[in-house]
Protein backbone atom coordinates (compact mmCIF):
# COMPACT_ATOMS: atom_id res chain seq x y z
CA UNK A 1 0.00 0.00 0.00
CA UNK A 2 1.30 3.23 -1.21
CA UNK A 3 0.76 6.01 1.42
CA UNK A 4 0.93 9.80 0.73
CA UNK A 5 3.94 10.39 2.36
CA UNK A 6 5.82 7.71 0.84
CA UNK A 7 4.51 8.70 -2.89
CA UNK A 8 6.14 12.62 -1.86
CA UNK A 9 9.55 11.06 -0.74
CA UNK A 10 9.62 9.48 -4.36
CA UNK A 11 8.43 12.60 -6.10
CA UNK A 12 11.13 14.54 -3.68
CA UNK A 13 14.01 11.97 -3.93
CA UNK A 14 13.47 11.75 -7.67
CA UNK A 15 13.16 15.62 -8.46
CA UNK A 16 16.20 15.96 -6.90
CA UNK A 17 18.26 12.81 -8.23
CA UNK A 18 17.10 14.70 -11.84
CA UNK A 19 19.23 17.48 -10.43
CA UNK A 20 21.78 16.57 -8.66
CA UNK A 21 23.30 14.32 -11.07
CA UNK A 22 23.98 16.58 -14.12
CA UNK A 23 25.13 18.74 -11.42
CA UNK A 24 27.07 16.70 -10.08
CA UNK A 25 28.83 15.54 -12.92
CA UNK A 26 30.40 19.02 -13.34
CA UNK A 27 31.53 18.68 -9.51
CA UNK A 28 33.21 15.60 -10.40
CA UNK A 29 34.80 17.04 -13.13
CA UNK A 30 36.06 20.35 -11.92
CA UNK A 31 37.34 18.64 -9.02
CA UNK A 32 34.60 20.83 -6.59
CA UNK A 33 33.45 17.74 -4.34
CA UNK A 34 34.97 19.78 -1.37
CA UNK A 35 32.96 23.01 -2.54
CA UNK A 36 29.95 20.83 -2.12
CA UNK A 37 30.78 20.25 1.31
CA UNK A 38 31.34 23.34 2.38
CA UNK A 39 28.31 24.98 0.91
CA UNK A 40 26.45 21.67 2.27
CA UNK A 41 28.14 22.18 5.78
CA UNK A 42 27.45 25.89 5.90
CA UNK A 43 23.78 25.58 4.73
CA UNK A 44 23.05 24.56 9.18
CA UNK A 45 23.52 28.22 9.16
CA UNK A 46 21.00 29.31 7.09
CA UNK A 47 18.87 27.06 9.41
CA UNK A 48 19.85 29.04 12.36
CA UNK A 49 19.43 32.22 10.60
CA UNK A 50 16.16 31.46 9.10
CA UNK A 51 14.67 29.86 12.73
CA UNK A 52 16.39 33.55 13.90
CA UNK A 53 14.47 35.50 11.53
CA UNK A 54 11.67 33.70 11.32
CA UNK A 55 12.40 33.10 7.97
CA UNK A 56 11.57 30.26 5.58
CA UNK A 57 13.96 27.89 6.43
CA UNK A 58 14.91 26.84 3.27
CA UNK A 59 14.98 30.33 2.16
CA UNK A 60 17.74 30.75 5.01
CA UNK A 61 19.67 28.04 3.60
CA UNK A 62 19.52 29.42 0.04
CA UNK A 63 20.80 32.67 1.34
CA UNK A 64 23.76 31.14 3.42
CA UNK A 65 24.74 28.81 0.32
CA UNK A 66 24.48 31.22 -1.90
CA UNK A 67 26.52 33.99 0.53
CA UNK A 68 29.03 31.25 0.75
CA UNK A 69 29.31 30.54 -2.96
CA UNK A 70 29.74 34.22 -3.75
CA UNK A 71 32.56 34.23 -1.18
CA UNK A 72 34.71 31.57 -2.28
CA UNK A 73 34.64 33.37 -5.79
CA UNK A 74 35.68 36.45 -4.54
CA UNK A 75 38.35 34.63 -2.25
CA UNK A 76 39.56 32.17 -4.98
CA UNK A 77 42.09 34.67 -6.16
CA UNK A 78 44.20 35.25 -2.69
CA UNK A 79 46.95 33.20 -2.32
CA UNK A 80 47.52 33.40 1.34
CA UNK A 81 46.25 29.66 2.35
CA UNK A 82 45.57 27.05 -0.20
CA UNK A 83 41.77 26.48 -1.80
CA UNK A 84 41.56 23.00 0.72
CA UNK A 85 42.35 25.10 3.70
CA UNK A 86 40.03 27.47 3.21
CA UNK A 87 37.24 25.17 2.15
CA UNK A 88 37.62 23.24 5.45
CA UNK A 89 38.00 26.75 7.31
CA UNK A 90 34.40 27.82 5.90
CA UNK A 91 32.94 24.68 5.71
CA UNK A 92 33.26 23.68 9.42
CA UNK A 93 33.48 27.49 10.44
CA UNK A 94 29.85 27.35 9.50
CA UNK A 95 28.90 24.28 10.37
CA UNK A 96 30.13 24.83 14.00
CA UNK A 97 28.24 28.23 14.07
CA UNK A 98 25.37 26.49 12.94
CA UNK A 99 24.99 23.85 15.76
CA UNK A 100 26.14 26.60 18.12
CA UNK A 101 23.23 28.86 17.55
CA UNK A 102 20.97 26.30 17.14
CA UNK A 103 21.80 24.86 20.46
CA UNK A 104 20.95 28.53 21.84
CA UNK A 105 17.04 28.13 20.49
CA UNK A 106 15.84 27.02 23.38
CA UNK A 107 12.66 28.12 22.76
CA UNK A 108 12.65 26.31 19.47
CA UNK A 109 12.24 22.28 19.31
CA UNK A 110 14.55 21.48 16.12
CA UNK A 111 15.21 18.00 14.93
CA UNK A 112 18.71 18.50 14.41
CA UNK A 113 18.99 14.82 13.06
CA UNK A 114 16.72 15.80 10.46
CA UNK A 115 18.33 18.36 9.49
CA UNK A 116 22.32 16.62 9.36
CA UNK A 117 20.62 13.42 8.18
CA UNK A 118 17.59 14.52 5.70
CA UNK A 119 13.98 13.23 6.33
CA UNK A 120 12.65 12.86 2.99
CA UNK A 121 9.78 11.08 4.68
CA UNK A 122 8.56 13.99 6.24
CA UNK A 123 8.19 15.89 2.98
CA UNK A 124 5.18 18.43 2.66
CA UNK A 125 3.16 19.17 -0.69
CA UNK A 126 4.88 22.66 -0.30
CA UNK A 127 8.82 21.34 -0.16
CA UNK A 128 7.81 19.15 -3.40
CA UNK A 129 6.71 22.89 -4.86
CA UNK A 130 10.14 23.77 -3.83
CA UNK A 131 12.12 21.28 -5.02
CA UNK A 132 10.25 20.38 -8.63
CA UNK A 133 10.13 24.22 -9.14
CA UNK A 134 13.50 25.00 -8.16
CA UNK A 135 14.67 21.54 -9.71
CA UNK A 136 13.24 22.89 -12.98
CA UNK A 137 15.02 26.54 -12.84
CA UNK A 138 18.31 24.83 -12.11
CA UNK A 139 18.24 22.72 -13.87
CA UNK A 140 17.23 25.22 -17.05
CA UNK A 141 20.57 27.31 -15.57
CA UNK A 142 22.37 24.27 -16.06
CA UNK A 143 21.12 23.84 -19.43
CA UNK A 144 21.48 27.16 -20.34
CA UNK A 145 25.60 27.84 -19.25
CA UNK A 146 26.32 24.00 -20.77
CA UNK A 147 28.17 24.31 -23.29
CA UNK A 148 30.48 27.33 -22.12
CA UNK A 149 30.95 25.66 -18.85
CA UNK A 150 32.53 22.69 -20.47
CA UNK A 151 34.51 24.42 -22.72
CA UNK A 152 35.85 26.18 -19.45
CA UNK A 153 35.89 22.74 -17.70
CA UNK A 154 37.74 20.84 -20.67
CA UNK A 155 40.37 23.81 -20.58
CA UNK A 156 39.93 27.44 -18.88
CA UNK A 157 42.85 28.95 -20.84
CA UNK A 158 41.71 27.69 -24.60
CA UNK A 159 37.86 28.52 -23.59
CA UNK A 160 38.61 31.97 -22.37
CA UNK A 161 40.76 32.86 -25.66
CA UNK A 162 38.46 31.33 -28.07
CA UNK A 163 35.61 33.29 -26.44
CA UNK A 164 33.55 30.54 -25.08
CA UNK A 165 33.23 31.03 -21.86
CA UNK A 166 32.77 34.22 -19.99
CA UNK A 167 33.74 34.23 -16.39
CA UNK A 168 30.46 34.63 -15.38
CA UNK A 169 29.79 31.62 -16.26
CA UNK A 170 31.53 29.93 -13.27
CA UNK A 171 30.19 32.23 -10.97
CA UNK A 172 26.79 30.85 -12.19
CA UNK A 173 27.54 27.37 -12.20
CA UNK A 174 28.77 28.29 -8.46
CA UNK A 175 24.98 29.92 -7.63
CA UNK A 176 23.43 26.41 -9.11
CA UNK A 177 25.17 24.47 -6.44
CA UNK A 178 24.50 26.76 -3.79
CA UNK A 179 20.80 26.17 -5.33
CA UNK A 180 20.58 22.70 -5.75
CA UNK A 181 22.24 22.34 -1.90
CA UNK A 182 19.17 24.14 -0.59
CA UNK A 183 17.08 21.89 -2.53
CA UNK A 184 18.41 18.31 -1.41
CA UNK A 185 19.15 19.48 1.68
CA UNK A 186 15.56 18.14 2.89
CA UNK A 187 16.38 14.61 1.25
CA UNK A 188 19.85 13.45 2.59
CA UNK A 189 20.64 15.99 5.27
CA UNK A 190 23.24 18.54 5.73
CA UNK A 191 26.29 15.83 6.01
CA UNK A 192 25.05 13.84 2.82
CA UNK A 193 24.23 16.22 0.09
CA UNK A 194 27.29 15.91 -1.23
CA UNK A 195 27.51 12.50 -1.94
CA UNK A 196 24.16 12.75 -4.05
CA UNK A 197 26.19 14.93 -6.28
CA UNK A 198 29.28 12.97 -6.71
CA UNK A 199 28.54 9.30 -6.28
CA UNK A 200 25.83 9.10 -9.31
CA UNK A 201 27.77 10.95 -11.33
CA UNK A 202 31.10 8.89 -10.52
CA UNK A 203 29.08 5.95 -11.05
CA UNK A 204 28.08 7.12 -14.59
CA UNK A 205 31.37 7.23 -15.50
CA UNK A 206 32.14 3.63 -17.14
CA UNK A 207 29.35 3.51 -19.24
CA UNK A 208 29.62 6.86 -20.54
CA UNK A 209 31.57 7.92 -24.10
CA UNK A 210 30.31 11.74 -23.75
CA UNK A 211 29.86 14.37 -20.98
CA UNK A 212 26.25 14.37 -21.84
CA UNK A 213 25.80 10.62 -21.49
CA UNK A 214 27.34 10.72 -18.01
CA UNK A 215 24.84 13.45 -17.26
CA UNK A 216 21.89 11.33 -18.23
CA UNK A 217 23.48 8.42 -16.89
CA UNK A 218 23.90 10.28 -13.37
CA UNK A 219 20.43 11.57 -13.53
CA UNK A 220 19.85 7.88 -13.78
CA UNK A 221 22.03 6.22 -11.41
CA UNK A 222 20.50 9.30 -9.29
CA UNK A 223 16.94 8.43 -9.32
CA UNK A 224 17.37 4.43 -8.98
CA UNK A 225 19.28 5.12 -5.77
CA UNK A 226 16.28 7.34 -3.97
CA UNK A 227 14.49 4.22 -5.26
CA UNK A 228 16.90 1.96 -3.65
CA UNK A 229 17.26 3.92 -0.85
CA UNK A 230 13.61 4.75 0.09
CA UNK A 231 12.73 0.85 -0.06
CA UNK A 232 15.41 0.04 2.38
CA UNK A 233 14.31 3.12 4.23
CA UNK A 234 10.83 1.65 4.38
CA UNK A 235 11.42 -1.77 4.37
CA UNK A 236 13.97 -1.85 7.20
CA UNK A 237 13.47 1.22 8.76
CA UNK A 238 17.11 2.65 8.22
CA UNK A 239 17.19 6.38 8.46
CA UNK A 240 15.81 7.28 4.66
CA UNK A 241 18.87 10.03 3.71
CA UNK A 242 21.83 7.37 4.50
CA UNK A 243 19.77 4.61 2.93
CA UNK A 244 19.61 6.43 -0.30
CA UNK A 245 23.69 7.08 -0.11
CA UNK A 246 23.88 3.38 0.39
CA UNK A 247 21.77 2.42 -2.32
CA UNK A 248 23.84 5.05 -4.66
CA UNK A 249 26.87 3.31 -3.39
CA UNK A 250 26.34 0.46 -4.40
CA UNK A 251 25.50 1.41 -7.92
CA UNK A 252 28.79 2.68 -8.30
CA UNK A 253 30.43 -0.44 -6.75
CA UNK A 254 28.52 -2.23 -9.21
CA UNK A 255 29.80 0.08 -12.06
CA UNK A 256 33.06 -0.72 -11.55
CA UNK A 257 32.57 -4.15 -12.73
CA UNK A 258 31.70 -2.44 -16.44
CA UNK A 259 33.92 -2.23 -19.09
CA UNK A 260 35.43 0.82 -19.07
CA UNK A 261 33.90 2.55 -22.70
CA UNK A 262 36.36 5.46 -22.84
CA UNK B 1 31.93 31.67 -42.24
CA UNK B 2 33.39 31.86 -45.73
CA UNK B 3 35.47 28.12 -46.42
CA UNK B 4 36.70 28.81 -49.92
CA UNK B 5 39.97 27.92 -50.18
CA UNK B 6 41.60 31.44 -50.51
CA UNK B 7 40.70 33.96 -49.41
CA UNK B 8 38.81 37.37 -51.38
CA UNK B 9 41.26 39.57 -52.24
CA UNK B 10 39.80 42.82 -50.28
CA UNK B 11 40.74 40.48 -46.93
CA UNK B 12 44.12 39.68 -48.59
CA UNK B 13 46.28 41.45 -46.54
CA UNK B 14 43.54 42.21 -43.55
CA UNK B 15 45.68 43.37 -40.34
CA UNK B 16 44.75 40.38 -37.99
CA UNK B 17 46.86 41.07 -34.54
CA UNK B 18 48.22 44.45 -33.50
CA UNK B 19 50.56 44.32 -30.72
CA UNK B 20 52.35 48.33 -29.48
CA UNK B 21 54.25 48.99 -27.58
CA UNK B 22 53.57 45.72 -24.98
CA UNK B 23 54.84 45.30 -21.54
CA UNK B 24 54.26 42.55 -19.46
CA UNK B 25 55.04 42.29 -15.67
CA UNK B 26 53.91 39.10 -13.54
CA UNK B 27 54.60 38.68 -9.83
CA UNK B 28 56.66 42.37 -9.93
CA UNK B 29 58.95 41.18 -12.77
CA UNK B 30 58.75 42.69 -15.93
CA UNK B 31 58.33 39.76 -18.34
CA UNK B 32 57.84 41.72 -21.56
CA UNK B 33 59.16 45.10 -22.35
CA UNK B 34 58.51 47.32 -25.93
CA UNK B 35 57.19 44.46 -28.26
CA UNK B 36 55.66 45.81 -31.25
CA UNK B 37 54.54 43.13 -34.00
CA UNK B 38 51.74 43.35 -36.90
CA UNK B 39 50.45 40.08 -37.92
CA UNK B 40 48.25 39.69 -41.25
CA UNK B 41 46.72 37.14 -43.09
CA UNK B 42 47.90 34.87 -44.67
CA UNK B 43 51.20 35.29 -42.62
CA UNK B 44 53.13 32.72 -40.37
CA UNK B 45 54.73 34.45 -37.75
CA UNK B 46 56.57 32.27 -35.34
CA UNK B 47 57.81 33.54 -31.81
CA UNK B 48 61.37 32.23 -30.97
CA UNK B 49 63.53 32.67 -27.83
CA UNK B 50 65.22 31.16 -24.93
CA UNK B 51 63.24 29.21 -22.22
CA UNK B 52 61.93 32.47 -19.99
CA UNK B 53 62.58 35.56 -22.26
CA UNK B 54 58.57 35.67 -22.63
CA UNK B 55 57.82 33.81 -25.73
CA UNK B 56 54.66 32.08 -23.63
CA UNK B 57 53.64 35.34 -22.42
CA UNK B 58 53.33 37.20 -25.00
CA UNK B 59 50.93 34.51 -26.89
CA UNK B 60 49.18 34.25 -23.57
CA UNK B 61 48.79 38.55 -23.23
CA UNK B 62 47.77 38.36 -26.73
CA UNK B 63 45.14 35.80 -26.49
CA UNK B 64 43.65 37.99 -23.50
CA UNK B 65 44.52 35.35 -20.94
CA UNK B 66 47.33 38.15 -19.14
CA UNK B 67 46.90 41.61 -19.01
CA UNK B 68 49.09 44.42 -20.24
CA UNK B 69 50.76 46.46 -17.94
CA UNK B 70 51.43 48.95 -20.92
CA UNK B 71 50.78 49.32 -24.41
CA UNK B 72 48.26 46.58 -26.14
CA UNK B 73 48.00 43.05 -28.16
CA UNK B 74 44.34 43.09 -29.78
CA UNK B 75 43.27 41.07 -32.02
CA UNK B 76 41.07 42.67 -34.92
CA UNK B 77 37.44 42.41 -33.88
CA UNK B 78 34.98 39.89 -35.46
CA UNK B 79 38.61 37.79 -36.45
CA UNK B 80 37.84 34.24 -35.22
CA UNK B 81 40.22 32.55 -33.09
CA UNK B 82 41.85 28.84 -33.22
CA UNK B 83 43.85 28.03 -30.63
CA UNK B 84 46.19 24.91 -29.66
CA UNK B 85 47.26 24.62 -26.43
CA UNK B 86 50.93 23.05 -26.01
CA UNK B 87 49.64 20.57 -23.44
CA UNK B 88 45.98 19.53 -23.02
CA UNK B 89 45.60 17.58 -19.88
CA UNK B 90 41.74 16.51 -19.44
CA UNK B 91 40.75 14.44 -16.72
CA UNK B 92 40.09 10.71 -17.76
CA UNK B 93 36.85 11.61 -15.43
CA UNK B 94 35.20 13.57 -18.33
CA UNK B 95 34.25 11.14 -20.60
CA UNK B 96 35.19 12.64 -23.93
CA UNK B 97 35.52 11.37 -27.83
CA UNK B 98 37.06 13.07 -30.77
CA UNK B 99 33.94 13.99 -32.44
CA UNK B 100 32.42 16.00 -29.34
CA UNK B 101 35.96 17.91 -28.71
CA UNK B 102 35.16 19.28 -32.21
CA UNK B 103 32.35 20.62 -31.31
CA UNK B 104 33.98 22.36 -27.71
CA UNK B 105 33.97 26.12 -28.72
CA UNK B 106 32.17 25.63 -32.17
CA UNK B 107 28.98 24.07 -33.64
CA UNK B 108 30.03 22.49 -36.70
CA UNK B 109 27.87 20.41 -39.29
CA UNK B 110 29.21 16.51 -39.78
CA UNK B 111 31.05 17.33 -42.51
CA UNK B 112 32.98 19.96 -41.47
CA UNK B 113 34.30 18.06 -38.63
CA UNK B 114 35.78 15.22 -41.18
CA UNK B 115 37.09 17.76 -43.32
CA UNK B 116 39.13 19.38 -40.24
CA UNK B 117 40.16 16.04 -39.08
CA UNK B 118 40.77 14.67 -42.33
CA UNK B 119 43.57 18.09 -42.92
CA UNK B 120 45.38 16.90 -40.12
CA UNK B 121 44.84 13.08 -41.05
CA UNK B 122 42.93 12.26 -38.19
CA UNK B 123 40.00 11.26 -39.61
CA UNK B 124 39.94 7.76 -38.61
CA UNK B 125 39.92 8.77 -35.25
CA UNK B 126 36.52 10.54 -35.04
CA UNK B 127 34.64 8.04 -32.72
CA UNK B 128 37.73 7.24 -30.80
CA UNK B 129 38.09 8.52 -27.28
CA UNK B 130 40.60 11.29 -26.55
CA UNK B 131 42.08 9.41 -23.38
CA UNK B 132 42.98 7.13 -26.33
CA UNK B 133 44.95 9.69 -27.99
CA UNK B 134 49.04 9.10 -28.08
CA UNK B 135 50.45 12.68 -28.15
CA UNK B 136 51.08 12.87 -31.80
CA UNK B 137 47.55 12.20 -32.19
CA UNK B 138 46.15 14.58 -29.91
CA UNK B 139 47.89 16.87 -30.68
CA UNK B 140 46.84 16.55 -34.52
CA UNK B 141 43.64 16.17 -33.55
CA UNK B 142 43.80 19.88 -31.62
CA UNK B 143 45.07 21.55 -34.63
CA UNK B 144 41.91 19.88 -36.57
CA UNK B 145 39.71 21.32 -33.46
CA UNK B 146 41.07 25.04 -33.82
CA UNK B 147 40.61 24.41 -37.69
CA UNK B 148 37.09 23.45 -37.39
CA UNK B 149 36.17 27.07 -36.18
CA UNK B 150 37.15 28.29 -39.55
CA UNK B 151 39.61 30.74 -37.58
CA UNK B 152 41.47 34.03 -39.17
CA UNK B 153 43.98 33.73 -36.68
CA UNK B 154 45.35 29.96 -35.96
CA UNK B 155 47.30 30.31 -32.17
CA UNK B 156 49.92 27.48 -31.82
CA UNK B 157 52.11 27.01 -28.54
CA UNK B 158 54.77 24.56 -28.96
CA UNK B 159 52.50 22.89 -31.44
CA UNK B 160 55.44 19.90 -32.24
CA UNK B 161 56.08 19.53 -28.62
CA UNK B 162 54.68 15.97 -28.08
CA UNK B 163 55.90 14.13 -31.56
CA UNK B 164 59.18 13.18 -32.15
CA UNK B 165 61.92 14.98 -35.00
CA UNK B 166 60.32 13.25 -38.30
CA UNK B 167 56.88 14.20 -36.92
CA UNK B 168 58.32 17.23 -35.69
CA UNK B 169 58.85 18.45 -39.30
CA UNK B 170 56.22 17.12 -40.74
CA UNK B 171 53.83 18.93 -37.77
CA UNK B 172 55.03 22.28 -39.44
CA UNK B 173 54.45 21.38 -43.09
CA UNK B 174 51.24 21.06 -42.21
CA UNK B 175 51.12 24.02 -40.72
CA UNK B 176 52.50 25.67 -43.40
CA UNK B 177 49.81 23.47 -45.99
CA UNK B 178 47.11 24.78 -43.83
CA UNK B 179 48.05 28.53 -44.38
CA UNK B 180 48.52 28.14 -48.21
CA UNK B 181 45.02 26.41 -48.29
CA UNK B 182 42.97 28.73 -45.90
CA UNK B 183 44.77 32.08 -46.03
CA UNK B 184 44.74 31.95 -42.48
CA UNK B 185 47.34 33.81 -40.32
CA UNK B 186 49.23 31.89 -37.97
CA UNK B 187 51.15 33.03 -34.97
CA UNK B 188 53.32 30.45 -33.02
CA UNK B 189 55.76 29.41 -30.63
CA UNK B 190 58.59 27.44 -30.68
CA UNK B 191 62.01 26.92 -29.20
CA UNK B 192 63.24 24.60 -32.03
CA UNK B 193 65.37 26.90 -34.32
CA UNK B 194 66.07 24.61 -37.15
CA UNK B 195 62.52 23.05 -38.35
CA UNK B 196 59.92 25.64 -37.55
CA UNK B 197 62.44 28.42 -39.18
CA UNK B 198 62.16 26.56 -42.54
CA UNK B 199 58.23 27.18 -42.88
CA UNK B 200 58.18 30.57 -41.31
CA UNK B 201 57.53 34.01 -43.19
CA UNK B 202 58.55 35.99 -40.08
CA UNK B 203 60.92 35.37 -37.04
CA UNK B 204 60.47 37.18 -33.88
CA UNK B 205 62.68 36.59 -31.52
CA UNK B 206 61.79 37.03 -28.08
CA UNK B 207 63.97 37.63 -24.72
CA UNK B 208 62.37 40.37 -22.85
CA UNK B 209 62.56 42.52 -25.85
CA UNK B 210 62.25 41.88 -29.45
CA UNK B 211 66.02 40.88 -29.58
CA UNK B 212 65.36 40.98 -33.55
CA UNK B 213 62.53 40.32 -36.20
CA UNK B 214 62.54 39.37 -40.26
CA UNK B 215 62.72 36.67 -42.20
CA UNK B 216 64.51 33.59 -40.93
CA UNK B 217 67.20 34.22 -43.05
CA UNK B 218 67.61 37.71 -42.00
CA UNK B 219 67.07 36.32 -38.47
CA UNK B 220 70.00 34.13 -39.12
CA UNK B 221 72.55 36.14 -39.81
CA UNK B 222 71.70 38.99 -36.79
CA UNK B 223 74.52 39.55 -34.15
CA UNK B 224 72.18 39.19 -30.99
CA UNK B 225 70.38 36.32 -32.41
CA UNK B 226 73.79 34.46 -32.73
CA UNK B 227 74.77 35.54 -29.51
CA UNK B 228 71.25 34.44 -27.98
CA UNK B 229 71.42 30.67 -29.52
CA UNK B 230 75.35 29.90 -30.40
CA UNK B 231 76.95 28.74 -33.25
CA UNK B 232 74.17 26.49 -34.36
CA UNK B 233 71.55 29.35 -34.86
CA UNK B 234 72.58 29.79 -38.74
CA UNK B 235 72.30 26.20 -38.95
CA UNK B 236 68.80 26.18 -39.93
CA UNK B 237 68.93 27.29 -43.77
CA UNK B 238 71.05 24.29 -44.17
CA UNK B 239 67.93 22.47 -42.82
CA UNK B 240 66.47 19.26 -44.99
CA UNK B 241 65.23 16.09 -44.40
CA UNK B 242 68.38 14.17 -43.82
CA UNK B 243 66.53 10.74 -42.53
CA UNK B 244 66.32 8.29 -45.02
CA UNK B 245 62.60 7.87 -44.88
CA UNK B 246 60.18 10.09 -44.81
CA UNK B 247 57.21 10.57 -42.43
CA UNK B 248 53.42 10.86 -43.76
CA UNK B 249 51.07 12.88 -40.40
CA UNK B 250 50.15 9.89 -39.08
CA UNK B 251 54.09 8.68 -38.45
CA UNK B 252 54.03 5.43 -40.82
CA UNK B 253 57.00 5.70 -43.40
CA UNK B 254 56.14 6.70 -46.73
CA UNK B 255 57.95 4.75 -49.22
CA UNK B 256 60.12 5.96 -52.10
CA UNK B 257 57.64 6.44 -54.81
CA UNK B 258 55.80 8.96 -52.87
CA UNK B 259 59.21 10.55 -51.77
CA UNK B 260 59.20 14.32 -51.14
CA UNK B 261 62.04 15.53 -50.20
CA UNK B 262 61.82 18.81 -52.24
CA UNK B 263 60.21 21.37 -49.62
CA UNK B 264 59.91 23.90 -52.53
CA UNK B 265 58.06 26.25 -49.84
CA UNK B 266 60.84 25.76 -47.95
CA UNK B 267 63.14 26.74 -50.06
CA UNK B 268 65.22 30.08 -49.32
CA UNK B 269 68.07 30.16 -52.09
CA UNK B 270 70.07 27.47 -49.91
CA UNK B 271 71.81 24.11 -51.90
CA UNK B 272 70.96 21.09 -50.50
CA UNK B 273 73.15 19.62 -47.52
Amino acid sequence: MLDDFLLRALAAGVGVALVAGPLGCFVVWRRMAYVGDTMAHASLLGIALGLALGLDLGLGVLLVTVTVALLLAALQGQRLVGTDTLLGILAHGALSIGLVAVAFMETVRLDLMAYLFGDILAVSTRDLLWIWGGGALVLAGLVAIWRPLLAATVDPDLAQAEGASPPWVRVAFALLIAAAIALAMKIVGVLLITALLIIPAAAARRSARSPEGMALGAAAIGVAAVLGGLALSFGADSPSGPSIVVAALTLFVGSLALPARG
Amino acid sequence: MDSSPLPHDHLQNRVLLKVAGLSVRLGGREILHSVDLTLRRGEIVTVIGPNGGGKTTLLRTVLGLIAPSAGHASITAGATVGFVPQRFPVDRVLPMTVARLMRLTARPDRAAVERALGETGTAHLLDTSIHALSGGEMQRVLVARALVREPDLLVLDEPAQAVDYAGEAAMYELIAAIRDRRGCGVLMVSHDLHVVMAATDRVLCVNGHVCCTGTPHEVSGNAEFRRLFGPKAGAFALYRHHHDHDHDLSGEPVDDAHHHHDHHHHDDGHRHA
